[in-house]
Order: C-alpha cells, then sequence, then structure tokens
C-alpha cells in the first residue's frame, strides 16, 4: 500500500509515504507531524487548512498527499524566521485578531498569500482575499485591522 | 494598590472606585503565539501511543424504531478492535431522568429520534478499516412518522415522539402523552384590560429556523480506559468538569479515577455545553483496551450537535397615542429537538425584560420534534424572543407616529420597575445602552438608496457558578494561576490581569493555565458568560489569600508584628513606630526565603459566584436591500453594551462584535433545512451559510462602564448579550428598506424578494 | 425565629401549591426555604434537585444557599437559567 512522495516543506526535504486517497491535510496531520492546519470540515469551505503549495493558497483538504512530490509545501509552522514572529502573526496578537485562534493559522496563510500579491491592498480587497476563511468568533474586524497593520510595517 | 482598598474581609466583593494598573490594558494573550505559530493544540491535535480511530455509525431516518443490530461482520474485520451499540452502554442512571436522556442522545437504545442520531460506533487501526466496517454494521430499522416542525408537533394529529413525556406546568395534570414537554407562563397585571385601554394594537407572528453555533472546530476527543478502571481523556469542551462528572456517571466510573484534560478549544458558543459522542469514545477505549480518538465530521457536526431552536411565536402589543404601552403579550414556541428542554420558557422570561410594563402576560410552550437535541447557543432563546418583540416595537411606534427608540426610552426599564419575569430591577443599563444610541454619530448618518436602519435591545441574565482558583508564587518570585474555567477568548490573559493588579506586580510576573480535572476542584463550564466574571473574582480573592501569606511570611522575616506588615506595589513594607530602617520586602525576596518561613506560598480561594447581574445592549444596523434579487448586505453596524468594568478592552470589543456578527448571520443567512423525509439537507459550510468578510463592514463598539457592585473591580460577564439584539435590528433595518415588515428569520434573499412580491400583489 | 415571607412561584411550581401564585414560608435562608418547601410541597422537590433560581429583591441566586432572605425581600423562585 501506498505511494512513496518526496516534497519540499517549510524549505526542508520531506519523504513520506501514504495512502492514493489521503488528502495532503492528512498526510501533514498524521504522517509529517505538522497539526498547524486544522480540519474544519474537510470539503474546502472553511479554510482552516490553508497552506500555500508552489506560491498559491489552497485548502489541503482538498489536495491529494500523493500528488506532492517535487512540490513546495509551506504552512504556518514555517512562518516565522526563527524565533521571530512574521509582522502578520504578530500584528494578529497584539490587535486580538483571534478569540478561539483554530481558524488563525488558515487566515495567516492566506493573508500571506494575499500581501505577497498585492503588499498595499484595500479593506475590500482584504475581504475578498480572506472570504475563502471561516472565523466564528471574531466578526472579522479585528482580522482586517491586523492584516492592514501588518501590510503597512511589511511595506516599510 | 494598597490593603485598605478592600474590604478586610477577603471574600467580600468590596467595589471601591480605583485607579487600576493593569485591569483595562490591552496585554498579550499567554496563549498568542502558539497560536499564531500552529503550536496550539485543540481537541484534534493529539496522539497517544497506540491509539484507535473511532467512528460512529447514524441513523439515516428522523424516527424509527430499531428492530435489530447485527455487528458480527463488522466485528471480524481485521483490524476492527471495538464493536458498540447501547447494549455497551447500560443506564447507570439511576432514575435521572435528565442524565438518562443525555444517555439516548448519545447513542439510540430503541428509537432512533432524528436524522444522525448515533446507532452503534467502532473503534480500529485506521480510518480507512473503521469506515468499512461501519459499512458491515447492519441495522434493521422500522420507520416511524416524523415530525420537524415545531407548531406540526403541536397538532393533535403529530406522531407521539416519547411516550413518558406528559406536559409538565399546565393548571390541569395531562393525562395523555404530548410533543409539549412544558407549559410555563410569566407577567403580571391584565392584558385583557390593557388591550381595552389601548389606541392601536399591534398583533404580529415570526418565525426564526433553527441555526447551528458554527464553531470550526469540529468535536473531538481522545480517551483511554484501563483496565483497572482508571480512564484519561483530552477534549475540546466548554467545560471539562462537568464532562467528567456526566462521563463518568454515563460509564460507571468514579469521577476521581477519570482525569479529563481539556484542549484548547475551537469554538463553542454553547455548543460544547454537552457531552455528544465523548462516552461513546470511553466505551470504545474500555472494549477495546486501547486508547481511541473520536473526531467528528462537519457533517456529522451538524446532523447530531447542538443547534438552537426554531421558534414560532405570536406578539401582541396595545399602545396609547402618547406612547405609552398599555398591554403586552406574547406566546413562544421553541422546540428542543427530539428532548424535553425548557428553551421557550428562557424565550418567555427574556422576552420583554427590557421594559417597563404594567400588564404582560408570555405564554411559552417547550416542543419535542425529530430533530438533533438542541444545545444552548450564546444568550439562549433570547434572540429570537427579541426578534419578534422589538419587531412589534418598531411597528407600534410608527403606528403612532413616534420615533421607535423615543418609545424605547419611554418604555425602557430602570431601578424599581418589576420586570416581565418577576422581579422588581435595581440598577440596570438599558436607558444608558438607549441614550447612548441616540446619541451615538450613526443615527445621524444619512441614508442611501435601497438602505434602512434598524435599532433594537436585547437582554440576557448573565450569571456566576462554582469556580475555584489557585495562585503559586514560583520560587524565583514569580506568579502561576491554576484556573478550571475553560478560556474562549481570552480569560487567561484577564485572570492574570486581575492578580498582577491585585499583587502589585506587572502582568509579564503572571501566567494562567487550564488546570485538569484532577488538578483542581470542581468548576462550573464557561456558560452564561461566567468566564471573566466569576474566575477573575475567584482569582482576586486567592490572591488576597496568597497576600495574607505574603505579609505573614516578611512579619517572620522580620521578626515583628503581622499587622505591622502592610501589602504595597508588589512588596511588603513595615508599617508604625519602630520599624523605619527595614527595607521592602519584594515578592521575589520571600519566595527565595520560603523555604525558611513556612514553605511554599500560595493561595486558594473557592466560590459561587452568585449575582451576577442582567446585562442589556443596543444595537443599530444599517442594510442595503437589492429589490431585484433580495439581498441584503450590512453597511453599517454598531454594538452598545455595558461591560461593568472592560478588563482587556480588545476582548469585550471581540464579544460585541462576534455576537453581532453570529446574529447577522442568523438574520440574513442561516438555517436548517429539513426535506420532506425528516433528513438535514444542507449538513456543509457550503449550503449553510455562515458570514464572511467580505460579506460584512467593520463592526462598531461603544463600551459603556457601570461597575457591577457584585464584583470586586466591578466586572460584568459580556459573552453572550451582543447575540440577542442583531436578528431584530437587521430584520427592521430590511424591513426599512423593503418597505414589508419581516416577520422570517432567515431573511435569505427569495424569502425577502418573496415578501416584496407579496406586499405589491396585496 | 425566621421571619415569614411571601415567596412568589413561576408557572411550573403553582400546580404544587394548588394553583396558588403566592405562598407564605417562614424561613432565614434559601436553604431553609427550600427545606420546608419540600417537606410542604414534596411536589417541588424534583424541580428544586434539578435547581432553582431564586431571585432575592431583583439579585439572581442559582447556588448560594446560605444566602439569608432579609426582611421584606422579594422572593421570585425562577426556573434555572443555562447559559451558552
Amino acid at each position: 500500500m501506498g505511494v512513496h512522495v518526496q516534497t519540499t516543506i517549510n524549505g526542508d526535504a520531506v519523504e513520506f509515504a501514504c495512502g492514493v486517497d489521503e488528502s495532503l491535510l492528512d498526510v501533514l496531520r498524521n504522517r509529517v507531524g505538522l497539526t498547524g492546519a486544522k480540519e474544519g470540515c474537510g470539503t474546502g469551505d472553511c479554510g482552516a487548512c490553508s497552506v500555500i503549495l508552489d506560491g498559491r493558497l489552497v485548502c489541503s483538504c482538498l489536495v491529494l498527499g500523493a500528488e506532492m512530490n517535487g512540490k513546495s509545501v509551506e504552512t504556518i509552522e514555517g512562518m516565522a524566521d526563527g524565533n521571530v514572529l512574521h509582522p502578520l502573526q504578530q500584528h494578529f496578537i497584539d490587535g486580538a485578531a483571534l478569540q478561539c485562534g483554530v481558524c488563525t493559522p488558515g487566515f495567516l496563510m492566506a493573508a500571506q498569500a494575499l500581501l505577497r500579491k498585492n503588499p498595499d491592498p484595500t479593506e475590500e480587497e482584504i475581504r475578498f482575499g480572506l472570504a475563502g476563511n471561516l472565523c466564528r468568533c471574531t466578526g472579522y474586524d479585528k482580522i482586517v485591522r491586523a492584516v492592514q497593520a501588518a501590510a503597512k510595517e511589511m511595506r516599510g | 494598590m494598597s490593603l485598605d482598598s478592600h474590604s478586610s474581609d477577603p471574600m467580600n466583593p468590596g467595589l471601591v472606585e480605583r485607579k487600576f494598573k493593569v485591569i483595562g490594558s490591552r496585554v498579550a494573550r499567554p496563549d498568542g503565539v502558539d497560536k499564531v505559530t500552529g503550536r496550539a493544540r485543540f481537541g484534534a491535535d493529539a496522539s497517544a501511543p497506540g491509539q484507535l480511530v473511532g467512528l460512529v455509525l447514524r441513523s439515516p431516518h428522523a424516527h424509527a424504531q430499531i428492530v435489530k443490530i447485527d455487528t458480527k461482520a463488522a466485528e471480524k474485520l481485521p483490524g476492527v478492535k471495538a464493536v458498540i451499540t447501547s447494549v455497551d452502554l447500560p443506564d447507570y442512571t439511576n432514575g435521572d431522568r435528565s442524565m438518562l436522556d443525555i444517555l439516548e442522545n448519545c447513542m439510540a437504545r430503541k428509537k432512533a429520534l432524528y436524522d444522525g442520531h448515533a446507532v452503534a460506533a467502532v473503534a480500529a487501526i485506521d480510518a480507512a478499516t473503521a469506515r468499512k466496517a461501519l459499512a458491515l454494521i447492519n441495522v434493521t430499522y422500522k420507520i416511524l412518522p416524523h415530525v420537524t416542525d415545531v407548531d406540526e408537533a403541536l397538532k393533535h394529529t403529530a406522531p407521539i415522539i416519547h411516550d413518558h413525556i406528559f406536559t409538565e406546568g399546565t393548571p390541569q395534570k395531562s393525562e395523555m402523552p404530548s410533543n409539549q414537554n412544558k407549559h410555563a407562563s410569566y407577567g403580571h397585571g391584565d392584558v385583557e384590560q390593557g388591550l381595552k385601554e389601548a389606541d392601536v394594537v399591534i398583533s404580529r407572528s415570526f418565525k426564526t429556523e433553527q441555526t447551528h453555533q458554527g464553531y470550526i472546530e469540529p468535536h473531538s476527543c481522545l480517551a483511554s480506559v484501563s483496565p483497572d478502571g482508571a480512564a484519561e481523556m483530552w477534549v475540546c469542551t466548554q467545560g471539562h468538569f462537568v464532562y467528567r462528572n456526566q462521563c463518568a456517571i454515563l460509564l460507571g466510573l468514579d469521577a476521581n479515577k477519570l482525569r479529563v484534560t481539556s484542549s484548547e478549544i475551537g469554538g463553542g458558543f454553547g455548543g460544547k455545553t454537552h457531552i455528544w459522542a465523548e462516552p461513546l469514545a470511553l466505551a470504545l477505549s474500555r472494549k477495546a483496551n486501547r486508547p481511541v480518538k473520536l473526531t467528528m465530521s462537519r457533517e456529522e457536526v451538524f446532523r447530531c450537535t447542538g443547534p438552537t431552536s426554531s421558534t414560532s411565536i405570536d406578539v401582541k402589543l396595545g399602545v396609547k397615542k402618547d406612547g405609552t404601552i398599555t398591554a403586552a403579550f406574547a406566546e413562544l414556541r421553541y422546540h428542543g429537538g427530539a428532548f424535553p428542554s425548557t428553551w421557550a420558557e428562557l424565550g418567555a422570561q427574556t422576552a420583554f425584560a427590557c421594559y417597563d410594563l404594567k400588564n404582560v402576560q408570555t405564554i411559552s410552550k417547550d416542543v419535542v420534534v425529530n430533530r438533533p437535541k438542541t444545545a444552548a447557543y450564546r444568550a439562549p432563546s433570547a434572540p429570537m424572543a427579541a426578534f419578534a418583540v422589538e419587531n412589534a416595537m418598531d411597528e407600534a411606534a410608527k403606528a403612532i407616529g413616534m420615533d421607535p427608540l423615543d418609545f424605547r426610552i419611554k418604555n425602557a426599564a430602570k431601578e424599581g420597575t418589576k420586570s416581565s419575569y418577576g422581579p422588581v430591577y435595581g440598577p440596570i443599563g438599558i436607558g444608558p445602552t438607549l441614550m447612548a444610541a441616540k446619541n451615538h454619530p450613526h443615527m445621524k448618518a444619512p441614508l442611501g438608496k435601497n438602505q434602512g436602519r434598524g435599532v433594537a435591545c436585547g437582554f440576557w441574565f448573565n450569571f456566576g457558578g462554582q469556580t475555584c482558583v489557585d495562585v503559586n508564587i514560583t520560587p524565583d518570585g514569580n506568579v502561576t494561576i491554576a484556573q478550571g474555567t475553560i478560556d474562549v477568548g481570552g480569560s487567561r490573559a484577564s485572570i492574570a490581569m486581575a492578580v498582577a493588579e491585585e499583587l502589585g506586580v506587572t502582568y509579564d510576573h503572571v501566567r494562567s493555565t487550564i488546570a485538569d480535572t484532577s488538578s483542581l476542584g470542581h468548576n462550573d463550564m464557561t456558560d452564561g458568560s461566567r468566564g471573566t466574571f466569576s474566575t477573575s473574582m475567584a482569582a482576586i480573592f486567592a490572591t488576597r489569600n496568597a497576600i495574607t501569606v505574603l505579609r505573614n511570611r516578611a512579619a517572620k522575616t522580620w521578626e515583628i508584628n503581622v499587622d505591622d506588615v502592610e501589602w504595597k506595589d508588589g512588596s511588603a513594607h513595615p508599617i508604625g513606630k519602630g520599624h523605619g530602617n527595614l527595607a521592602p520586602l519584594s515578592l521575589k525576596d520571600l519566595a527565595a526565603g520560603a523555604g525558611n518561613t513556612g514553605g511554599p506560598i500560595a493561595g486558594h480561594a473557592e466560590i459561587t459566584a452568585d449575582n451576577a447581574g442582567v446585562s442589556f445592549g443596543t444595537h443599530i444596523a444599517d442594510v442595503e436591500t437589492d429589490p431585484e434579487t433580495g439581498r441584503s448586505l450590512i453597511k453599517r453596524y454598531t454594538v452598545i453594551q455595558d461591560a461593568g468594568k472592560a478588563m482587556h478592552p480588545s476582548y469585550v470589543e471581540g464579544q460585541y462584535q462576534g455576537g453581532a456578527v453570529q446574529g447577522i448571520g442568523w438574520a440574513l443567512n442561516e438555517e436548517y433545512v429539513y426535506g420532506k423525509d425528516g433528513r438535514l439537507q444542507n449538513a456543509a459550510f457550503l449550503d449553510y451559510r455562515i458570514p464572511v468578510c467580505s460579506d460584512l463592514p467593520f463592526i462598531d463598539t461603544q463600551i459603556l462602564e457601570i461597575p457591577n457592585p457584585n464584583h470586586p473591580y466591578g466586572v460584568r460577564g459580556v459573552g453572550e448579550t451582543s447575540i440577542v439584539p442583531p436578528l431584530a435590528a437587521v430584520s427592521i433595518a430590511v424591513t426599512n428598506s423593503t418597505g414589508v415588515r419581516q416577520t422570517h428569520i432567515p431573511m435569505s434573499p427569495p424569502r425577502v424578494l418573496k415578501s416584496i412580491q407579496d406586499a405589491k400583489a396585496k | 425565629m425566621a421571619l415569614s415571607h411571601i415567596i412568589h412561584l413561576w408557572g411550573a411550581l403553582r400546580p404544587f401549591a394548588d394553583g396558588a401564585p403566592t405562598i407564605s414560608v417562614s424561613a432565614s435562608t434559601i436553604r431553609e426555604l427550600f427545606r420546608i418547601l419540600t417537606e410542604k410541597y414534596p411536589g417541588m422537590e424534583p424541580h428544586i434537585k434539578r435547581g432553582v433560581a431564586v431571585s432575592i429583591n431583583g439579585q439572581i441566586y442559582r447556588d448560594q444557599w446560605d444566602t439569608p432572605l432579609p426582611q421584606g425581600a422579594e422572593i421570585y423562585l425562577l426556573q434555572r437559567i443555562p447559559g451558552g
């Protein structure tokens, strides 16, 4: 059983074997030991499992682990630079942009993908850029403000 | 801060005017870094050596007798380690019907009572094997007629769901089993007479559909039961002590042998105040003698865990032309899903609580239907009642040509008002929130084409409950706190702030963690807006007890009388004559010397934090409705609510914003859709649409601080009230944007469009 | 000597007191009140076991049975309230 896969996760070469029906999310959580990406729905509706795959934001529950050969995956565990938090991470804490925090890894990955494409987004662009991620605690207010503050800091 | 700033009784709230150093600032939460780096461990993030995967087989029928369950083929499948049915969960409830209802909801016994009701469960070496095993379980059902609508369930032609339920609370004892489990009535005065005195009578019927709390983290637990009866469980919950107590009863375990550790919780809003699959995981583990991890799918979360009730409400209001309300009446029908509940009664208590009424009566009918057992959802039952009452208030104001906000101000409850649920109010905050709304710039902002504005009030009972806290001084002079209430929105930070404030040290010296059930006494759940209110109170008292110890240790060190020691700004100071040359002893000094002055330094407090005080809020909503599609968008939204004292203003704002947006989703989109077959048709986030970022504007907040005399710092619970006004405020706004009174929640585009077309046809 | 109080009953408790909306009880604390109620009106006992809240002059107590009932206080028995 299983497919042998060689891939890159957060810059590290990683090898794993997985079943043909296992999602990238299953592989990250159950085989690689990275539980930062969460399963909120398993159907691509909530964005809690968001990761960046070859530069593109994806729901890792909708991608097969077996397809990861030669690909590059970025997860929340690789976002900080050593022990220095990414400005998005810091502003999420400082701006109280999380309550329970289960959606936070997905939001941070989505915001990261957004700001790489568009370093100076309008409020509307932020709102649409994050519309694939569900948060039930915050009403999104402080999330949008944290992304605005981080974007400003990152632009320098 | 000095000792004389509070009463000499360390357990006396003793609220006094004070300048805070830590309380009211916006510190970083202790779990923040873990939550932005993916390190925080939620329910599904833990593993145990040798763990099995647990899965549950669920009824596809809304109502069916379980004739036979054949598990032989599943048991023989290689890799399957345990298969359980209700036979493996014998009734240990000892005649406690409410516990038996919980057991029966966790696993169907003779009948499946709703689509999604658990009938069997398996534990296997991996998910694929467990799925195969479920498919091999053969259940023979005899399908019974079902009813899923609250009004239909009350008709005499409806199938009776439970033959042991007789209507409680009726003047005459009911002789026949009924789907109405409870009847209740509240109020005072003479409504009939009041209606006769009225110049205008408003009479309307309203409906709200069933919604789910919609927390992003599905239920998950990791259970491990040893053959000697000792057990451990890791679980996402709003109350691990309550989960421990209930699971121990249902499994026949001693509570002291079941150690429950709470994971980080990925949202709850009431849905994680009940046990669902946890007893199944424990029973599977007991049978397999292996740890079992059981995580629900999103579909399971929708189909079988605690949505709120759908409702049907009739309101009658009599008013005079001068704006006096002469009579107020409501009949509220709520369902509790397949099990008896008191949700309608709670609606009846809260419905008119914002107003000062001479003649008021509410009647509640609690009903069972073939839907999943309903759970509390943030200020349970109040939002639907407020929706109906506030619309009637709005309509009445317009009928007499009075501004709806002025009409509410004129009739607002105040100190001395006899509340609609009985007691006379002490000082309350409805008036100040209404006045703040009247003076808010939002009320004066112009509206555009197809836009409407709605204002509405809401009421909620807050409460306190059983709470205990340990405060320990570490040998290096820092502070650890063990709290037993789950942190759903930053309470670890707020509790540490309270201890830092009381001790006179900075926040970075204090850290709070959630203790497991074997490390601290019982704590009630984080519900009823009690988490920060009651836990901070216990933490303050525990700290005062620790300060008593610290003063004693300083006295011993100095060889003086303890009465000559005061605690100020984080240090012991000698007072009185003759001690002038003694330098203050800091927390660090005293901690370092603790071994020679009596051992470790700690403070403990256990309290029942009753007397939380009732809570009020007023919301202002602007919407724009597309007359072609019926779709409404929120353009501007303002929340005004009393916090007593906002310990961490960002987290208070977060509660206001989050509750408001949950209410907005309920008002505009969210609903359970049941087919004629009694099955839930939209058990996924794609079809059950909760608000996303692009649906919303920023949510403005205004925190009023009217101190609660029953808390040392004046704190009130703030978590729930914010979901009460939105259904009403948004529906009144849509009524104004469309010119058609909205009486059915959610106001989804097809429903609003139809209301516009129906109005035109008239 | 315990003081006599007028106790207001909510609807569900009234059938156990022959439909009366209020009853008169001499009690000095919530605990004593509940003890006397279960003695005089046995039908109320299951309700009290499940949880009854007591409003004393508008302040609602759910658990603190030591709470005194002051002279002339307005006392309401209410359904114990769940939260979310």
